[in-house]
């Protein structure tokens, strides 16, 4: 079954573009927030992650900070 | 035993990597990330061929044309140190060893630290070095800035259309970046300029509360939610012991990117090139790649 992926970026960090660049060239699917635009969102993010920085990808409840390209194909099984 | 191996994977370790393998040197690249500061960058305008590109989509581009060579490439690892005994330069990593005829070190610049009590708690808690990525967090809170410079002014500039004060903490006695930046930010009613002062602490609890500026006048604690360093880049050359450096730390090379040891070159923002540009960083990959050729033909090792 298809995990749910959560992505918490800025518009503007390369990182963020690279980690939904990585994501969509391997088909999968994820809700993307722009924490800049939406104070709730990155509440949640803070929340999740105890700390500030983006990007933050939720991958069923695994919270992974920054593009860590090995940690996300694991949790993901890719 | 390497015929070349390249320390760096931004633009100009990337660049020689391609020339060297066009003229089918055998070569290994080792570098901790792909892309360098070109990876970080937001909008790219200035790079022929590109009217406009992320600094993302060019590194993809680069890393997709380097992989239409067969080089090897060692990422995430850091080199320790180099070394040259005879005709043999051996480069430790720390991961393990290597030995190769030449070398070029293209290992480019990393954001200078404040190496003040609190920084390493605080990264990514309200401390960032990167205002493009983490600025949008902080909507309608007070902010610092740390730095003078064109990148201290660039941040605090797309800072004051976000927070809702924005402090300049300046170690000299006026900003140093661009006039138009300047002016812009000296007339804004949410920026204070401290210049001639130097932040001594950050704090806070679980994210940055404030932070310790030691003023003219005294010292005083600031109420701050963020942290924005940019106090400019130091070259990456610590572990080229041995070789000629400017007092800044780059690595000295002449007009074919060879520097004080023979065989060994260097290309890029880790030298003392003037201008820092990725054109000027890739242009010079490509130069220390064809000298480097010159050079192992030459000897005939």
């Amino acid at each position: 079954m298809a995990k749910t992926v959560k992505v918490y970026s800025t518009p503007t960090c390369p990182w963020c573009i690279r980690v939904k660049q990585f994501l969509s060239e391997n088909n999968i699917s994820f809700e993307n927030y722009d924490v800049g635009a939406d104070q709730a969102k990155a509440e949640e993010m803070i929340q999740k992650s105890g700390q500030m920085g983006v990007p933050v990808v939720d991958i069923d409840g695994t919270v992974i900070v920054g593009f860590d390209k090995e940690k996300i194909k694991a949790t993901l099984g890719l | 035993m390497h015929d070349l191996i390249i320390v760096g994977a931004g633009p100009a370790g990337i660049t020689a990597a391609v020339y060297a393998a066009r003229k089918r040197l055998q070569v290994l690249v080792i570098s901790k990330d792909i892309g360098g500061q070109a990876a970080w960058s937001g909008d790219i305008e200035n790079y022929t061929g590109y009217q406009f590109i992320t600094g993302p989509d060019l590194t993809a581009k680069f890393v997709e044309h380097m992989r239409q060579y067969n080089i090897a490439l060692k990422e995430n690892e850091a080199v320790t140190g180099i070394k040259k005994i005879q005709d043999v330069i051996t480069i430790t990593t720390d991961k393990g060893s290597y030995e190769c005829r030449s070398l070029i070190i293209a290992s480019g610049k990393r954001t200078r630290d404040l190496n003040v009590p609190g920084e390493k708690e605080y990264k990514n808690r309200g401390l960032t070095y990167c205002a493009t990525c983490d600025g949008p967090l902080f909507a309608g809170k007070d902010v610092a800035v740390i730095g003078g410079g064109n990148s201290a002014l660039d941040a605090a500039l797309q800072l004051v259309n976000i927070a809702s004060k924005v402090y300049i903490i300046n170690n000299v006695s006026s900003l140093a970046g661009d006039a138009i930046m300047r002016e812009k930010l000296e007339t804004n009613p949410k920026v204070t300029v401290l210049n001639n002062s130097q932040i001594k602490a950050v704090l806070g609890e679980k994210f940055v509360k404030s932070i310790r500026v030691l003023t003219p006048e005294d010292e005083k604690e600031f109420l701050v939610q963020g942290v924005f360093v940019e106090i400019g880049l130091i070259p990456n050359s610590e572990f080229a012991a041995g070789l000629d450096k400017n007092k800044t730390g780059e690595i000295k090379v002449d007009s074919r990117n060879e520097t004080s040891i023979p065989g060994i070159f260097a290309s890029g923002d880790v030298t003392d090139v003037p201008e820092k540009q990725i054109i000027i960083a890739a242009g010079e990959g490509s130069k220390a790649a064809l000298n480097v050729f010159r050079y192992l033909s030459q000897h005939k090792f």
